[in-house]
């Protein structure tokens, strides 16, 4: 039964690739960049939230301070892009590493926090950081950093006139991603952090070294939360401190695993296809009544979800699927009786 | 040739003595029960041992392997696994997900580690309730599931705490009758437990804490007609009174 269920989400997992892979071939999504721009940020935010979903999904350390790493993996490319003139890549790679050792240095203390009082500190850290950049002269403080005109291409990792090879670079993110999670999933780490989550003491009982499962949690989804950094700047062309170390951005990696049920590997992507189109369809139509209207629906989406089915809309599927499978169960012992 | 040697454990509590210099010594294949009234520092003597808490004073080895000031994951790797009082079953995870992370530890492999977890199960007669979210069973089950779990990880001595508190006389039994046959297959235990009728028969040894003071250590029979354990449990009046009518009645047995 557990074999016909793993191959099941297999399945489901190779078709949307493929899906994914073939999407700009469909006209419509090829002459339309706006389609292609909600696209790459589905599946931008959807990488986000995965890597958020490793530490505060399944491990059930709820962090507002991804935004921290977030922000370092872009000014790693940032710097390497605009203060030495290279390419984005050595940058990338030193940003997603130095997010990691920032995540542990930070994680340690914080981890003798339980419950809500390591979110509260988490939320301490994205204000001291986000002071922090914003003062910080070397990385150009508050002003932040512009990107220069280059040549365009993988090696620079930077296209103008099109945005179909950054739906290809985002696609390559998700991939990576969410094959990574889903390969924790079924290790003996991925019960780990769900044996932390559940319960401490018991995980501890039985010979879980619970602070090294946190710790490793936090540090891969820290190193991930960079390379999402590293794309986002990459593709807006610039960053500055409250783009991209501020609550708001943290309140992303959160809200959108919440709503799509956080835990489960389908649930940041369900998110993100849900809050990218509000957030773009109602700034489109809705401009003038200024920011934060996608917000305030998304905000009641989560409430209205949330008292229905604690577990976002993965929760809901999950009950649907339930149901049809005891209503098939009561059809066929029916049958068989008839 | 003793598994856990307990030597001399003092557990404080600011002024509050919990545990008061208790030694003991649990043999290898054998059912020690852990016995008192409550508060007698049964529970922060187990927590003492598992790591939970660190001893204020004395020495814990077992196996061999001081233990008094590993972490509790390290005392649990070493072959020492407990189940807790009050149950910490991992509610959102099925019975199989539960016991599987009992078998982890000894094996890294999912399909091996699968197997282990199965052939638990079905000691703990747990069958048919692997797919079951564990946080919807009842009480009985739950405390098997802790079970199970503890012997997934293959350990030298499991230590119960209370795991037949509040189960009905059946699951009891059907516990009694697990623990038997875990020991035949060579695991030690250690048991804290409040039901006399299930611990009396199966226990080799059984000590008695009261006060955080060891009061006894002898073979069931022995320690029931301990005056002091009786004392303990009774207080000193009905003690007094237990006594006297013990009396007459051996009395009224040697007059017929």
């Amino acid at each position: 039964m557990i074999n016909k269920n793993k191959n099941k989400q297999d399945f489901i997992w190779y078709s949307l690739v493929l899906v994914l892979i073939l999407l700009p071939l469909i006209p419509q999504v090829a002459a339309n960049s706006f389609t292609q721009h909600v696209l790459i940020l589905i599946l931008l935010y959807a990488s986000m939230s995965q890597s958020w979903n490793i530490i505060g999904g399944y491990c059930g350390q709820v962090s507002f301070g991804h935004s921290v790493f977030f922000g370092i993996g872009a000014y790693g490319a940032g710097m390497a892009v605009v203060k030495f003139g290279l390419p984005p890549w050595p940058g990338i790679i030193i940003g997603a590493l130095s997010a990691m050792v920032v995540a542990v240095l930070i994680s340690y203390p914080c981890f003798r926090l339980k419950g809500h009082y390591f979110a509260i500190a988490t939320f301490a850290i994205v204000e001291i950081f986000n002071r922090l950049f914003m003062v910080w002269y070397w990385v150009n403080g508050a002003i932040g950093l512009d990107y220069p005109l280059v040549e365009v291409g993988w090696k620079n990792f930077m296209w103008y006139r099109t945005k179909i090879p950054y739906y290809y670079g985002a696609l390559l993110l998700f991939v990576i991603i969410f094959s990574t999670v889903r390969f924790i999933e079924k290790s003996y780490f991925g019960y780990y952090l769900k044996a932390v989550r559940e319960d401490q003491e018991t995980a501890e009982a039985t010979g879980i070294n619970s602070a090294l499962v946190k710790l490793s949690a936090m540090a891969l989804s820290a190193f991930l939360a960079a390379f999402c950094g590293a794309f986002f700047v990459q593709y807006n062309l610039r960053v500055d401190p409250p783009m991209v170390m501020s609550l708001q951005v943290s309140m992303i990696f959160v809200l959108v695993t919440i709503l799509g049920g956080a835990g489960t590997l389908f649930g940041p992507l369900l998110g993100a296809m849900i809050l990218i189109p509000l957030q773009e369809y109602t700034r489109v139509l809705w401009g003038g009544m200024g920011r934060g209207n996608d917000l305030m629906i998304f905000g009641l989406l989560i409430i209205l979800i949330m008292i229905r089915q604690p577990k976002g809309i993965m929760g809901l599927v999950n009950e649907y699927i339930n149901y049809k499978k005891s209503r098939k169960n009561v059809s066929t012992e029916a049958n068989i009786k008839g | 040739m003793p598994i856990l040697e307990v030597n001399e454990v003092s557990k404080k509590f600011g002024s509050l003595v919990a545990n008061n210099k208790v030694s003991f010594n649990v043999e290898e294949g054998n059912i020690v029960g852990l016995i008192g009234p409550n508060g007698a520092g049964k529970t922060t003597l187990f927590n003492c041992v598992t790591g939970i808490y660190k001893p204020s004073s004395g020495q814990i080895i077992f196996d061999g392997t001081d233990i008094t000031f590993l972490p509790a994951y390290k005392v649990a790797r070493l072959g020492a696994v407990r189940t807790f009082q009050i149950v910490h079953s991992l509610k959102e995870m099925s019975v199989f997900d539960n016991v599987l992370i009992g078998a982890y530890l000894r094996e890294k492999n999912t399909e091996k580690a699968s197997e282990i977890a199965e052939k638990c199960i079905d000691l703990c007669y747990l069958n048919k309730l692997k797919n079951a979210r564990a946080g919807d069973l009842a009480i009985g089950l739950k405390k098997r599931i802790e079970m199970a779990r503890a012997l997934a990880t293959n350990p030298k001595l499991m230590m119960l705490d209370e795991c037949m508190a509040g189960l009905t006389s059946t699951e009891v039994k059907e516990s009694v009758s697990l623990i038997k046959d875990l020991k035949n297959k060579g695991i030690t235990f250690l048991v804290v437990e409040h039901i006399m009728e299930a611990i009396m028969p199966i226990a080799d040894k059984v000590v008695v804490l009261d006060g955080g003071i060891k009061i006894a250590e002898d073979s069931p029979e022995v320690v029931i007609q301990n005056e002091r354990v009786i004392e303990a449990y009774l207080g000193k009046k009905f003690s007094k009174k237990f006594q006297t009518a013990a009396k007459t009645v051996r009395e009224v047995e040697e007059n017929d």
